[in-house]
């Protein structure tokens, strides 16, 4: 068993951040993980995307073609990574900065305003633990409670503060996407 | 022990760190730069030497300067770096020194671009310096192998006196995996008797490459060769997966052997009978065997991120008795693994001939597919 | 004759190997090794000193020295003595360099090793050509010199000015000595031993990169006697080349020898 996620952005929006986090409590709970960004001129232009697989047996391909799910921060991400998303897979698109509507009827998609309920929260920069509250309901491959585990032991003292608004965050956007009727094949 | 989640180039010095480096010396190029950034921190933090260097020939002299005082240096780089390194290189080989140094490979020729590539297998494994010499090559598939021969390779370069290359590439320095760290060796390590330190209480010493009498460099270069014979005997590494009764074998190290084996086990779900044979050490290569595999396999295909460079090797290998093929991406193109799963499928419909040119037969499949 | 006292006016320094030279007659390389000789013989530093010899016609400067050596590439002197210097930061590593050496191919080694105030010393002997490869342009070869690689004389148009290192490196913060010297008389030599012995103690002390560059002769490829060619020096070099301290940090002016 093999999960290959796309997370998918500019950079600011704690897109490789995110993807970490999904690696460390994947590690955390015992699975095989990889992490892998897309680096260089591309990431100095504003985007920035990373690539975790989490997996039960030794990983292969630490990036592959048609991912089972993405995570669609912005528009160029949401063209470039639509038609990519496996038949049958999950696409979060962050509505606050899509002005479009998702095409593919062959995926479970969430189109979700995470920048709006973050900032409703306190803090825009939760808009990535918002996105990833509805990728973790649509796509269970860790449980929210690892993802909140991992962020109360490896956030640093100095931000432990926020570990409550993160939680939060993660929370409001498993309920967003759980309300969402899912297209579904 | 517990595993911790690491980047690569990060993984790999705090690996060299725990093997006991006590120098390291390098200058900053994508995608190797975090390791020499790690060292920065770590070294003096530790009471080692760190110098970034005003060019990676400074850098490579430095080692070279280091090294003839016995203890554990290594430098980093990437491809263009790599490349000036070539000089100093030779003159460490030509002085029978223990060097490590890890090549992060990028696209290339020239100044190229900063994404993974295995461009550089023949500079590192059958190029290099100048003269008649042996590096020993070891190519990582993972954060965690990268760790294990990182460390392997400061016991290599001290046991047989020799450059180590890690060859990497900019997945392996960029993907964070999670990893096991070994314990911290004593940087305290016994002084071979060769080394230079001022000669109190002992005749005085001279390293040196020079040979000026052809009749000497002749003995030297025999010496050399008759060590690196040695290495051949001892240090041959690679893995095996579904090899046992594998019809169709794959063949690829570093990235494309772990990208393969991703295609490799997808084969296997649909039936068909492939294995792969990835090379760890790729200096002294598994000749032996390949050739083994040639022996039992109806077929082979070679896959790297190059236009064929061990592809060469393999031939040499197998000595036309089973058909090979052959699939590369280029110039810091990273290869899907359904794009070697397509080319398993291909080989298992058959047939294939053995007369025909793999690299040839491959430029016309990549021409269709790059240029649509 | 019985009631003289026997009396040692002249031997070889301890430091110095027994091995015949192979200068050429009259070069001055050979008083070059000799006053570092005598400089390590008495400051006692023999057993702690690792010198780097360069390529150019010192490349075999290991023959001549008790001490330990290591040959490096060509310009990479400095390099590889930063390398041995900051693993062993408690001995003594000097660097003897040609012009071509340090000048042309090693300029950013030489430049960057000062820069970064590595605490070792250089001797540079600048004899305005290229010796070993048989007489060719350097980058110190004067105005107006010919060589075989400038027939005509070196045409500054072409082949532009020749490089004053003493004064280059003394721009340098990282250096705490940089001085001029010649070998071209008894007198120029007891100065440039003096020198040396300051460069050795700028490191013993700890304070930054020492350099002294050495005018040298090179009858052989300027063509002239070895008396011609220290009065070619005095007359021709003296003039480009001027001597003196370019750099004497308030720290090393303390040093007394």
């Amino acid at each position: 068993m093999q999960t290959e996620i796309v997370l998918a952005g500019f950079g600011g929006q704690g897109i490789l951040f995110a993807g970490q986090l999904l690696a460390y409590a994947a590690m955390d709970s015992g699975k095989e993980v990889t992490w892998i960004p897309s680096y260089g001129p591309e990431m100095r232009g504003g985007t920035a995307n990373c690539t975790v697989i989490i997996a039960d047996e030794e990983i292969g391909s630490p990036t592959v073609r048609n991912p089972k799910a993405v995570l669609a921060f912005n528009l160029p991400s949401l063209d470039k990574y639509e038609p990519m998303v496996i038949q049958g897979g999950v696409l979060i698109a962050n509505q606050s900065l899509i002005n479009r509507q998702v095409q593919r009827t062959d995926i479970v998609h969430v189109m979700i305003p995470a920048n709006e309920i973050a900032e409703e929260i306190g803090d825009k920069r939760l808009t990535n633990m918002v996105m990833l509250g509805a990728l973790l309901h649509k796509l269970p491959v860790l449980t929210l409670e690892a993802i909140e585990k991992t962020l109360e032991e490896r956030l640093p003292a100095r931000r432990k503060h926020l570990l409550g608004l993160n939680s939060q965050a993660l929370r409001r956007g498993a309920e967003f996407a759980q309300r969402e009727p899912a297209y579904s094949v | 022990m517990a595993r911790e989640l690491l980047e690569g180039n990060m993984a790999m010095a705090e690996a060299a760190i725990r093997a006991g480096v006590q120098a390291y010396f390098g200058y900053p190029i994508t995608p190797q730069t975090e390791l020499l950034e790690w060292m920065a921190k770590r070294m003096p933090e530790l009471g080692r030497a760190f110098v970034q260097a005003e060019s990676e020939v400074a850098a490579i002299n430095m080692v070279y300067g280091a090294a003839c005082t016995g203890v554990r240096v290594m430098s980093s780089s990437s491809s263009p770096g790599v490349s000036l390194m070539m000089e100093g290189l030779s003159y460490i080989a030509g002085t029978e020194l223990p060097v490590v140094l890890i090549d992060v490979v990028r696209g290339g020729p020239g100044l190229g671009n900063i994404a993974p590539s295995q461009g550089d297998y023949n500079q590192i494994v059958h190029g290099g310096g100048h003269g008649d010499y042996h590096p020993i090559v070891l190519a990582p598939a993972s954060v965690q192998e990268a760790v294990d021969l990182v460390v392997l390779a400061f016991d290599l370069a001290e046991k047989y006196r020799s450059i180590v290359v890690v060859l990497a590439d900019g997945n392996i320095g960029q993907m964070m995996e999670p990893v096991e760290l070994p314990e911290m060796q004593p940087v305290e390590r016994p002084i071979p008797d060769w080394a230079v330190r001022g000669c109190e209480g002992r005749g005085r010493r001279v390293l040196s490459s020079i040979y000026i009498k052809p009749e000497e460099e002749e003995v030297t270069n025999l010496r050399l060769l008759q060590r690196w014979q040695t290495v051949q005997d001892n240090e041959i590494r690679y893995r095996e997966y579904f090899m046992d009764d594998a019809e169709i074998v794959v063949l690829g190290y570093g990235t494309a052997g772990r990208i393969a084996f991703s295609a490799v086990r997808q084969a296997r779900a649909e039936g068909i009978p492939v294995g792969l044979f990835r090379p760890v050490s790729l200096s002294p290569y598994p000749y032996a065997q390949v050739k083994a595999i040639a022996q039992r396999a109806k077929a082979m295909l070679v896959v790297e991120m190059n236009t064929g460079q061990m592809l060469d090797d393999v031939l040499r290998a197998v000595e036309g008795k089973v058909p090979v093929e052959f699939y590369g991406r280029l110039g810091g193109v990273v290869p899907y693994p359904d794009e070697i799963l397509d080319e398993i499928r291909r080989i298992a419909r058959g047939p294939i001939s053995i007369g025909v040119d793999p690299r040839q037969a491959w430029m016309k499949r990549l021409s269709q597919l790059i240029m649509n | 004759m019985t009631d003289a006292t026997v009396q040692v006016v002249y031997s070889r320094p301890k430091a110095l190997t027994d091995t015949p030279t192979t200068y050429c007659p009259g070069c001055t390389h050979g008083v070059a090794h000799r006053l570092i000789a005598e400089v390590l013989d008495e400051m006692g530093i023999v057993g702690k000193t690792i010198g780097v010899a360069p390529v150019g016609c010192s490349v075999f400067a290991y023959n001549f020295f008790e001490c330990d050596f290591v040959e490096a590439a060509h310009g990479r002197a400095p390099a590889m003595a930063t390398g041995i210097k900051r693993v062993l930061p408690d001995r003594i590593v000097f660097t003897y360099q040609g012009d071509g050496d340090l000048a042309s191919i090693g300029m950013a080694e030489i430049m960057h090793a000062s820069a970064r105030g590595e605490n070792i010393t250089v001797i540079f002997i600048n004899n305005a050509i290229y010796g070993m490869t048989g007489g060719q342009m350097a980058p110190t070869t004067l105005p107006g010199q010919k060589t075989t690689s400038s027939p005509l004389g070196r045409d500054v148009e072409q082949a532009g000015f020749p490089v004053r290192m003493a004064e280059v490196l003394a721009t340098m913060e990282g250096t705490g000595y940089s001085v001029r010297r010649s070998l071209h008389d008894p007198k120029n030599v007891r100065l440039a031993k003096k020198a040396i012995r300051t460069a050795f103690e700028v490191q013993k002390r700890g304070l930054g990169f020492s350099i002294v560059e050495l005018l040298s002769t090179c009858p052989t490829n300027w063509g002239m006697t070895p008396v011609e060619a220290l009065k070619w020096v005095e007359e021709h070099m003296l003039p480009v080349f001027p001597l003196g301290d370019y750099k004497v940090s308030p720290a090393v002016a303390e040093i007394k020898i």
